[in-house]
């Protein structure tokens, strides 16, 4: 097997036994990516590989080994663009702090960025100023968003693992569409300093990769208290590691009976049934499930999101960074920066969220917004009382076709349905491969635990990764 | 008809913090434009704000000596609007839930005590600064995130001498509580005022008018002069009054109308969700208003009972918090028995001579020891009071010892009798008329024959001496 095709712990390995070093590791992908990246796309800037190199870092946990990052993700001196016009060549002067703790570890940072919707605002990554990106399993279709870049990476081992971030299921909703472990951790539990903002209250950045023992290796290493960022927790980190390996046996995993519903694809429905079938079989208790808002989660959050991303995008403006229209006036500079350096979405967005925050609109939407988000939050609470974990799929359907729903906005937003609660209520996530569609697409289960409680997501994904074959097969190419 | 003026004022306090309120940059004036700044404060993709403890303990300082209620709960909140002076395009600042409310502030204006609410005391982050040149406009980032506090007045001044009074007082109290340099100049403060006008006995506020621009306590005086004259003008002239914002152009000594855009602003405030919800420690306040030092008020009183002062100079030595600080310390260091004579000096030649070089008491670079030196002189009568106070503008202009002063100008009263004996018997011998004009039982030609030998004398002779001696010679002779 070719060094790309390996996961990091398995390099990691070899990285330390000799047999393989960093420059190998590199050589490997780039050969990788040489033959695939004009089919998949899942870079932001990709040219030729021919002339890439990696800043390895000296030793540490992670030896030199390289990891893609999401293009809304700041890393020093490297093109940190948010797939959109208006950031056109912006190198940030500073590493975002998960960028900081991957370098301190060891790890080198890919010098391409990983492909995303712009700002995020997608679950298709077809709204990225740099093209879509194509989905490993099926290249006519979309590898979901908006990390859909970082998923076709290590999807297709474009990228040994790479980060993501979600604010509605942007890790985990790729994940699920190209067959790979993402997952989105507490809110709170990861800095957010130097993510380049979609909603503020939402956004986490989280580990995609090709095994659980790899997400639990990644998410330790980014995880932790930050002073920058005033909505990072002081909680100790566990070492996530520990956790795999051990039974689920008496685990209480509870079914909500709100995602099962018309909608979802009837393949899906029985690869999951049969997920937790096999979830029962190595011991887990399940019963049924209610979170009653989970009908509001869909509008909730696209006021809450849309009312942040307004006010998080009004910096792009031509002043001080990115893309500058040329005028004569300040005002129509503005105007035309920001009418033809944002994309459709971004600009469709904008203009929600400024509607809902106007004024004489507030209190109907944005404020009532945030009062259903904590009945949201206490649903969760509610279940989590009495089980250790919700399972439910990641999406209602597997990847779709590119530009089948890029007309309709409204059918977009439904592919996040089951992921966006988990941001709203701020609890952690994962979604790991657990079957195929008769077509071939592979399905994601997704699990969610209590705050904090990454350790259990781990033990339970880890259990039935172990126990099933899902995760070692790899898309035809 | 009459009408009566209705006035609430609007500070704004830049706080001398030691570095910005979210972010680490160091606060300096004077630095080159644009050195004082940082990826934070300039806004830039992926940053956080994270607040300055050091500023909320200044605001709460202040909010307590105003006698504001403190907030159990906090926020921040985002106010949303385009300027380049503000590379987020929104400004932090607070909305529903400010840091403290409904305080006041005691005055006296025009003799009448008055106490002057506070609607609010917050905490917010200053703009940057745009300089406009004939071909371009600049901006410095320097003050951009410097902290700033917003004191909000009731509508209770009904004039603009009472606006001046309610300013000249706030900011002493901020000099005492040493939280803000108070530079107008500077822009360190900076005031708006709301003015409307009502028919004397109506209960509802006029039409009110904000101005801006000024940059003196007497321009925000001037300003609202000129405004009442107008807005009387336009009342009685029966036109319509329009809410507006004007600008003072203190050349011109008149108001002028900016772009009438109030009513269509529409900030879109909302929580910001970088800088979560907070709990004012109600132990940390209690510790601040344990340690706030003492206050003009608090002053006032003191001095009258310690020092035996009259409220009237009670209030003109505590006027500034330096001064008090000077006189107390010359006061305290006096070695006589009679500490009136120090505070007799302090309210009067002193006063004085800062009064005619309007500069404060402290500002005469006076030195303690040197004046306590000066006193001495005059008590064991070495020099006449007259004499004293020459010394003392020499001491001020040159810096130079009372001693020296008064050795160099030869100044040693003469309280040697035989040597006055001499004087005294030329001046009788020359002025014959006076001598039995005085026989003749004309008293007042005492003072006129003493008046002569104190000119003899250049001034040197002790008068009281003088005066027994004459009176002794011609009643004896």
């Amino acid at each position: 097997m070719e060094l790309s095709q390996l996961t990091a712990h398995e390099l990691l390995d070899k990285l330390k036994n000799g047999q393989a070093a960093p420059k190998g590791i590199l050589d490997s992908l780039c050969a990788r990516m040489q033959g695939l990246e004009p089919k998949v796309k899942a870079y932001a800037r990709f040219k030729s590989a021919d002339k890439l190199s990696l800043n390895a870092q000296a030793g540490g946990l992670l030896a030199g080994l390289p990891i893609t990052i999401k293009d809304n993700i700041c890393t020093e001196g490297l093109n940190t663009e948010c797939c959109s016009k208006i950031l056109e060549n912006f190198r940030p002067p500073y590493d975002a702090t998960v960028i900081s703790k991957l370098k301190s570890a060891g790890c080198s940072i890919f010098p391409l960025k990983a492909n995303m919707d712009e700002f995020a605002f997608g679950s298709s990554t077809e709204n990225s100023y740099f093209g879509p990106t194509h989905n490993p399993w099926n290249l006519e279709c979309v590898p979901g968003g908006s990390s859909g870049g970082s998923a076709a990476a290590v999807a297709s081992d474009e990228a040994i693992w790479a980060l993501g971030s979600d604010t509605g299921g942007s890790i985990r909703q790729p994940a699920s569409f190209c067959g790979v472990v993402g997952l989105k951790p507490t809110y709170g539990r990861v800095s957010r300093f130097g993510l380049i903002a979609f909603a503020s209250s939402l956004d986490q950045i989280g580990p995609i990769t090709k095994d659980v023992e790899d997400a639990a290796i990644l998410t330790r290493v980014i995880s932790g208290y930050d002073p920058n960022d005033s909505t990072s927790v002081n909680q100790d980190v566990p070492d996530y590691v520990e956790s795999l390996g051990k039974d689920i046996k008496g685990l209480k995993i509870g079914i909500p009976k709100e995602y099962f519903i018309e909608g979802m694809d009837a393949q899906v429905k029985s690869v999951i049934e049969e997920a937790i079938n096999k979830l029962k079989s190595l011991g887990a208790v399940s019963g049924q499930v209610s979170l009653p808002h989970t009908q509001y989660a869909v509008p909730v959050y696209y006021i809450i999101a849309t009312a942040e991303a307004s006010s998080n995008l009004a910096r792009f403006d031509g002043v001080q960074y990115g893309y500058r229209a040329k005028s004569d006036s300040l005002i129509e500079m503005y105007k035309k920066t920001r009418a033809e350096g944002f994309g459709e979405e971004a600009k469709r967005r904008i203009i929600l969220g400024t509607f809902a925050l106007s004024h004489g609109y507030y209190d109907a939407y944005y404020l009532r917004a945030l009062k259903v988000r904590t009945l949201i939050k206490n649903d969760f609470d509610a279940v989590f009382k009495d089980f250790d974990f919700i399972v439910a799929p990641t999406s209602p359907t597997p990847a779709f076709k590119i530009g089948e729903r890029a007309q309709d906005p409204l059918k977009m937003y439904l592919s996040d349905i089951y992921t966006i609660s988990v941001n709203l209520a701020g609890i952690p996530a994962i979604s790991i491969p657990c079957g195929f569609t008769k077509d071939g697409l592979p399905v994601g289960l997704q699990v969610m635990a209590r705050p904090f409680n990454e350790e259990m997501l781990f033990r339970l994904a880890h259990a039935f990764e172990q126990n099933t074959e899902w995760h070692k097969i790899k898309p035809r190419l | 008809m009459k009408y009566q003026t209705v006035i609430g004022l609007e500070v704004h306090l830049q706080l001398n913090t030691k570095t910005k309120a979210f972010c680490g940059c160091p606060i300096e004036f004077g630095q080159v434009p644009n050195s004082g700044v940082c990826p934070v404060c300039l806004g830039f993709p992926g940053t956080l704000p994270v607040y300055n403890k050091e500023a909320l303990n200044s605001a709460l300082k202040v909010a307590l000596a105003f006698s504001c209620q403190i907030q159990e709960h906090t926020k921040f909140d985002r106010k949303n609007y385009f300027y380049p002076d503000l590379p987020k395009n929104y400004q932090i600042s607070q909305f529903d839930l400010p840091l403290s409310r409904n305080g006041y502030l005691d005055i006296i204006s025009e003799g009448k005590a008055k106490r002057i609410g506070i609607t609010r005391v917050h905490l917010e982050e200053d703009a940057g600064k745009l300089i406009h040149e004939s071909s371009a406009s600049l901006v410095d980032f320097n003050r951009t995130g410097v902290p700033l506090l917003e004191i909000v007045s009731e509508p209770d001044l009904f004039s603009p001498q009472e606006a001046f009074d309610y300013l000249t007082n706030l900011k002493n109290i901020i000099e005492y509580l040493d939280v803000s340099d108070c530079d107008m100049e500077k822009g360190s403060l900076r005031c708006d005022a709301n003015i409307s006008l009502r028919p004397e006995g109506a209960k509802e506020l006029g039409v009110k008018t904000e101005l801006k621009n000024m940059n003196s306590f007497k321009g925000v005086k001037d300003a609202l002069t000129y405004e009442v004259i107008r807005q009387t003008e336009m009342l009685e002239s029966g036109r319509a009054m329009a809410q507006e914002t004007r600008l003072w152009d203190a050349d011109k000594g008149i108001t002028v109308s900016m772009r009438n855009k109030e009513g269509a602003k529409d900030y879109r405030y909302f929580p910001d969700p970088d800088l979560t919800v907070f709990i004012i420690d109600q132990d940390m306040v209690s510790g601040i208003k344990a340690k706030l030092p003492e206050l003009p008020q608090e002053k006032i009183r003191r001095f009258m009972q310690e020092y035996g002062l009259s409220e009237y100079d009670a209030k003109i030595l505590t006027s500034s918090k330096k001064d008090a600080q000077f006189a107390e310390e010359c006061i305290r260091k006096y070695p006589g028995t009679d500490k009136k004579t120090m505070v007799n000096w302090l309210i009067g030649p002193l006063l004085s001579e800062s009064n005619s070089r309007k500069l404060n008491l402290y500002e005469l670079n006076l030195n303690k020891d040197e004046l306590i030196s000066l006193i001495g002189f005059v008590e064991n009568q070495s020099i006449s009071h007259l004499s004293a106070k020459l010394v003392l503008t020499q001491m001020i202009d040159s810096q130079k010892p009372a001693g020296l002063i008064i050795k160099e100008n030869n100044m040693l009263q003469i309280s040697d009798t035989a040597e006055l004996e001499q004087i005294v018997s030329a001046v009788i011998q020359e002025n014959e008329k006076s001598v039995s004009s005085f026989k003749s039982g004309k008293t007042g030609a005492l003072m006129f024959l003493v008046g002569q030998v104190m000119k003899k004398s250049a001034g040197k002779a002790n008068p009281k001496l003088v005066g027994d001696l004459v009176k002794r010679r011609l009643t004896d002779a």
